[in-house]
């Protein structure tokens, strides 16, 4: 493979996973925090 | 009889015989680093490790990284098998406080354009000829992370191990005179005056003991050739908000993380030996480097910047600059230049939210790259 395609590849399999798997993972945390509210109770 | 004499005073000399200008020039370097980290307080825990390894790998017939060289050894242990820098992320996992970015999940795109920088450099290293494992060395210093810059490096260019270190410590602790210029250049004045509210709300105590495992699990399946280095910080996280293992979240923070940092920097120095670290690369990495760091900041920037106008102007675009993985001196830079041009902002929770997302977003960043190269057959799976 030369350099350039490697270089490409890399950029948008690269940069393209890490946003995603970050914008998956955002999802999933605003999900967990409506699912388990802050409680003050607990807490203390 | 005088010939033995002469013999044994020969011995004497034999270090000063032996040196050469490039072993005087790195002894001159090792000094730097040393000046920098005690006068200067950069990085003191690991630029003074770091200076005096320099120091030592440099004077002549000691071979203290020869075969049976006492360095060799602490090398063998922990660099040839990658175990220092994953134990030094249980330690940061064990110190880092996520509830700002668990707090406001969409925080955690600002980390992921933060590490834009890591692919743009790797791009750039390959239009300069670098090799394509090299490139990807270099390309991680952008990820503004020691730990993950040497996994990354000491796996798949060890050769490159001492230039790639340096300049990831060195420019962290330049960030604060890296960034500002950069913010100031991409913002307008009414951009950087835009006040953000309080940060939404706490985060429950079982949220945030569910997060390490969720990004263990769901990036472990996504990124599994770098499971190591998103399980390991996750790991120490896991420790932290469970609250049922302090003492061994106390160890991961203090003993193991000072010990570890200790042997990692004398490794890091071990590696500046004069005739493999002073060469025209060398010099040519260290300015990769920096441009990384100024890619992860203006690619930040600018996508805080299309923030604030999907948002209608309530996101302040500066956070995006705090979008890496320098926690939490980004958020602190961001809150100090935030207040210049507006003294009733208070940029600093949001700042650290995406400082915290950063975080999260260079592990994950070097994690899908590894996967990725696996994935090309770049490396073996």
């Amino acid at each position: 493979m030369d350099k350039f395609t490697f270089g490409i590849t890399m950029l948008v399999c690269g940069m393209g996973g890490t946003l995603l798997t970050l914008w998956i993972m955002s999802l999933i945390m605003g999900v967990l925090r409506k699912v388990f509210p802050y409680k003050k109770e607990e807490e203390n | 009889m005088l010939e033995a004499i002469l013999n044994g005073l020969g011995g004497l000399i034999a270090g000063f015989q032996c040196l050469e200008w490039r072993s005087l020039l790195m002894l001159v370097v090792g000094g730097v680093l040393l000046y920098l980290g005690i006068k200067k307080d950069c990085e003191p825990l690991l630029l003074v490790p770091i200076g005096f390894g320099c120091i030592l790998v440099n004077i002549p017939v000691a071979d203290i990284m020869g075969k049976e060289g006492f360095l060799r050894v602490i090398y063998s242990m922990g660099i040839d098998t990658e175990l220092y820098p994953l134990l030094i992320f249980v330690g940061i996992g064990a110190m880092t406080d996520f509830s700002p970015v668990l707090a406001n999940p969409v925080t955690f795109l600002l980390g992921a354009a933060g590490q834009c920088g890591i692919f743009l450099t790797l791009l750039l290293a390959l239009g300069l000829g670098f090799d394509k494992l090299d490139a990807v060395a270099i390309g991680i210093i952008g990820a503004c992370d020691g730990p993950t810059a040497i996994y990354v490096t000491s796996k798949y260019a060890p050769h490159l191990l001492g230039a790639v270190s340096v300049a990831a410590y060195s420019y962290m602790s330049l960030v604060p005179v890296i960034q500002p210029p950069i913010m100031r250049l991409l913002t307008t004045d009414k951009e950087r005056k835009i006040v953000m509210g309080s940060v939404a709300g706490q985060v429950s105590k079982t949220t945030r003991i569910l997060f390490p495992l969720v990004i263990t699990i769901l990036g472990g399946f996504i990124a599994p050739k770098g499971l190591p280095l998103l399980g390991t910080i996750m790991l120490g996280n896991l420790m932290r908000e469970c609250g049922v293992v302090q003492r061994l979240t106390k160890a991961s923070e203090n003993e193991i993380a000072n010990i570890v940092t200790l042997f990692l920097g004398l490794c890091i120095g071990a590696t500046m030996a004069g005739g493999a670290f002073l060469n025209p690369k060398t010099l040519l990495i260290l300015g990769l480097g920096f441009v990384a760091i100024c890619l992860d900041t203006v690619c930040g920037v600018l996508f805080g910047k299309a923030m604030c106008f999907f948002s209608g102007g309530k996101v302040n675009p500066l956070i995006g600059a705090a979008g890496i993985s320098a926690f939490p001196m980004s958020a602190r830079v961001v809150q100090r230049e935030g207040q210049k041009y507006n003294k009733k902002n208070f940029l600093l929770m949001h700042a650290m939210g995406a400082n915290a997302g950063g975080q999260v977003g260079s592990v994950l960043a070097a994690a899908v790259m590894l996967s990725v190269l696996s994935g090309m057959g770049i490396i073996p799976h």
